[in-house]
């Protein structure tokens, strides 16, 4: 049961990425060749909005619902698998159109196409694990 | 309900993604992010010693609930909050090639339906180019790119990168984490050197 918490922020989340287009191959295309401001608008007052909301939450040191200490862990500072691994995931960006988010969403849109670029993407993340000692960090 | 079907703002879309950043810390003490996702179904169905997936991810099925929820989600935003008569008006050709018709997005400017004209996509009934995804093309190499590789990339990218548009570009940048704001940078070469050169490259050969 404390699940369904996060399967009805799922839900949200879903149907707010298919409202705001997000999900469309043709706007992350029409983004990276600065056509139209939508996706960057989108992307900033998503990124505002989440920023406003850290800086209330360490601020006022919210607490969860059930009376816990908020943690927010910091990312790990490794420069190179950032740089790197973020252009990888990028090429692929723009060739899916999509990130994980409008993976999932995609799928139930009825695009099933998108299991097989989930397919893919779960083999990507077994061959990094796998690989992962080798590669720069 | 007629301004519901249409799609949503930006300004209100926007706002409501980054919403999600309070709501998964205040009611489940979680960072949104949902790459995590993938490396969780590795963990729970590909045997291996690899103790880079020797976890318990039943203790992270939470983002595995999420991603379902998002399954859901799109399932309903398309299917129930969506106007679809844009469908049967769809009034492009290849002489008037100005016209572009999709039941989530059709305000698209001249020059960029031209764009898409120029790498040959013609329908566009789909959230994403029905020509380029479906099962038939992974018997061409148009699948085996853009869904396949395309789809390999962004698992091994994103776990290399240790987060996505959401874990690192929304979340992480909300923090400020210098990580984050490398790997959106890294998102954006990527995604203009498959846009740019990539993408319309392999649409002239293919």
């Amino acid at each position: 049961m404390k699940l369904v918490k996060f399967l009805i922020l799922g839900i949200a989340f879903g149907i707010i990425l298919t409202k705001s287009e997000a999900l469309s191959w043709y706007r992350i295309h029409e983004m990276f060749h600065f056509q139209s401001f939508h996706m960057y608008g989108l992307l900033g007052s998503a990124i505002a909005t989440g920023m406003i909301s850290v800086f209330l939450i360490k601020k006022f040191k919210v607490k969860t619902v059930t009376g816990e200490v908020i943690e927010i862990k910091p990312k790990e500072f490794k420069w190179k698998a950032s740089i790197i691994g973020g252009i990888i995931f990028g090429l692929g960006w723009g060739l899916t159109g999509a990130c994980p988010g409008p993976i999932y969403a995609l799928i139930g849109t009825g695009s099933f196409a998108f299991v097989v670029v989930l397919f893919a993407a779960v083999i990507g993340t077994y061959v990094y694990g796998a690989i992962k000692k080798k590669l720069p960090h | 309900m007629q301004t519901i079907l249409q799609p949503w703002p930006w300004y209100v879309t926007g706002p409501l993604i980054g919403l999600m950043v309070p709501l998964l810390l205040v009611f489940g003490n979680k960072m949104f992010g949902i790459s995590s996702s993938l490396k969780h179904i590795c963990a729970a169905c590909i045997p291996t010693k690899n103790p880079f997936f020797k976890y318990d991810w039943k203790k992270e099925s939470w983002n595995l609930v999420f991603a379902l929820g998002i399954v859901i989600g799109g399932h309903i935003g398309w299917m129930h909050l969506t106007n679809h008569e844009t469908q049967v008006e769809y009034r492009g050709n290849a002489i008037d090639k100005s016209v572009f018709v999709n039941p989530i997005y059709n305000d698209m400017s001249k020059e960029t339906s031209l764009m898409f004209y120029d790498w040959g996509i013609t329908q566009h009934k789909e959230v994403s180019p029905e020509q380029v995804f479906n099962f038939e093309n992974l018997l061409n190499p148009v699948g085996w790119f853009f869904m396949l590789i395309g789809g390999f990339f962004v698992g091994f990218g994103t776990r290399y990168a240790n987060g996505c548009t959401s874990g690192h570009s929304i979340m992480g940048i909300s923090q400020l984490s210098p990580a984050s704001i490398i790997a959106t940078v890294g998102f954006f070469i990527g995604g203009l050197i498959s846009s740019w050169f990539m993408v319309p490259y392999l649409f002239e050969v293919l």
